[in-house]
């Protein structure tokens, strides 16, 4: 059995959040760059020439490159043989206390949904852990500002409204949320699963690449099916008309119960941002 | 596109030749207030008491910025989300105020509100919080303190970049932008 050191955890989640707060991940900002080249809007034009501008800014100087410094979504693949001292839990919320102070980000969590006291720290963080052989901790952090987070949904269709089903509800979210989500956007879909698992699974969809298709041909095709038809919904860049309002659509799928269906959509900003390390 | 240079404060004669879809780079003084600083005010008018900033003319900016480092103006300052304000601004819009700059939608009682009061609703580029808060020269806590990073600010701006989404004629460039690029239709 691995021991992990505590500070060790903490130190790397607490430079993942300066990280991901500055610089975009190289896909990312390769898709920002092709978005410039083939938007047909004048104005989506100079919307994608700010965005690329402030991005590059926020990386030279170190600023974050948008005010929502977002809620601190923590990914964790522990290796079963390995435990981290003094808790993992524990530990990255540490790092979130040390990396949100320490860069200067702004601190959005409230102790409470309905009271809203700021904790003054932005933890607790959200920690999904998932158990995987071997004895390494591998980290992601994927900082989820509040406006595309608001405009995702999340519902259970009946099975006979299969992949129609499955589409219409997409687009209409999309359509739906229109400039308030900040497109280009990339559209995390999670389809199958259960009530509670169906969002995960829309979240996990925004940590692939942007421009990687599901291993699976049937998916890689509705993704490709499913961002063309986006596309052709006009709001464009920032929603001001334009033919990029997504840079990509990702699905994961799960096994579910034979009376349901159930689709989550979780909409990311062009703002996104996720950082990653191995301890 | 021919791109405006406005200062603050408006009259009633800038607000009226501003058109959906127009750029423009604001200059002067723009108050920096989002849901908590925007309850207060309309508390305050509701109470018959004085707002601690006259409107009239005026501009709001929906922004809450990240900590300003030692030795810098402010921090990252990009535009919040405007839906959240729509319940309180038309009644500031009915005591002065003549410009709104956020991101996104707004509700049917605010668009009609700006045609009411001779009024405009802008937006910045939501996410590029880093270029937008080099145009801001000075930021001052002007009221609620208590409220933090939701307190209401004043801003000294230069050449602030946004664009008009809703004009006092009716004009909205969200409507006019989607059907001038959609290809698609929705069941």
């Amino acid at each position: 059995m691995r021991v992990i050191p505590y500070a060790d955890v903490v130190a790397a989640v607490r430079r993942l959040c300066l990280e991901a707060a500055i610089r975009l991940p190289a896909d990312v900002w390769e898709a920002l760059r092709a978005a410039r080249q083939r938007e047909q809007s004048p104005l989506g034009r100079r919307v994608l020439d700010e965005i690329l501008e402030n991005d590059e800014l926020a990386a030279r100087e170190a600023v974050p490159m948008c005010q929502d410094t977002g809620t601190a979504v923590v990914f964790a693949e522990l290796g079963e043989d390995a435990r981290v001292e003094g808790g993992l839990s524990q530990a990255i919320d540490e790092g979130v206390r040390q990396g949100y102070r320490d860069a200067y980000l702004r601190k959005s969590i409230v102790a409470d949904p309905l009271r809203r006291r700021n904790t003054g720290d932005n933890t607790p963080a959200v920690v999904h852990v998932e158990l995987v052989p071997g004895d390494r901790l591998r980290l992601t952090l994927l900082p989820k500002g509040g406006g595309a987070e608001n405009m995702s949904r999340a519902t259970m269709l009946a099975p006979a409204q299969g992949e129609a089903g499955v589409r219409a509800f997409v687009l209409q979210t999309v359509e739906t949320a229109g400039p308030n989500a900040c497109p280009p956007l990339i559209v995390g879909v999670g389809i199958g699963g259960t009530f509670d698992s169906v969002g995960l699974l829309a979240k996990r969809a925004l940590l692939r690449p942007v421009g990687e298709r599901h291993p699976d041909p049937y998916y890689a095709a509705m993704e490709e099916d499913l961002l063309e038809a986006i596309n052709g919904l006009g709001l464009g860049p920032m929603g001001y008309g334009g033919t990029v309002t997504a840079l990509d659509v990702h699905i994961e799928a799960a096994p579910c119960h034979i009376a349901s269906l159930p689709v989550a959509v979780n909409l990311q900003c062009h703002a996104a941002r996720v950082a990653r390390t191995e301890v | 596109m021919a791109v405006r240079r406005l200062t603050t404060p408006w009259s009633e004669e800038v607000v009226e030749s501003l058109r959906a879809g127009g750029q423009v780079l604001i200059s002067g003084v723009i108050y920096g207030a989002r849901d908590a600083a925007h309850k207060r005010m309309v508390e305050t008018l509701e109470r018959g008491e004085a707002l601690p900033v006259d409107l009239h003319g005026q501009v709001i900016y929906y922004v809450g910025p990240t900590p300003a480092r030692p030795g810098e103006v402010i921090g990252s300052a990009g535009p919040t989300t405007s839906g959240r304000m729509d319940a309180y601004s038309p009644t500031l819009l009915a005591h002065g105020l003549k410009g709104m700059i956020g991101k996104g939608y707004r509700s049917a009682e605010v668009l009609q509100a700006l045609r009411r009061h001779r009024a405009v609703y802008l937006t910045a580029t939501g996410g590029a919080g880093a270029l937008l808060a080099r145009r801001i020269r000075r930021a001052d806590v002007l009221a609620y303190p208590d409220l933090g990073p939701e307190a209401l600010f004043r801003f000294e701006v230069e050449e602030f970049p946004a664009i008009v989404v809703n004009d006092a004629h009716g004009g909205d460039l969200y409507a006019e932008g989607r059907k001038a690029y959609r290809r698609v239709v929705l069941a």
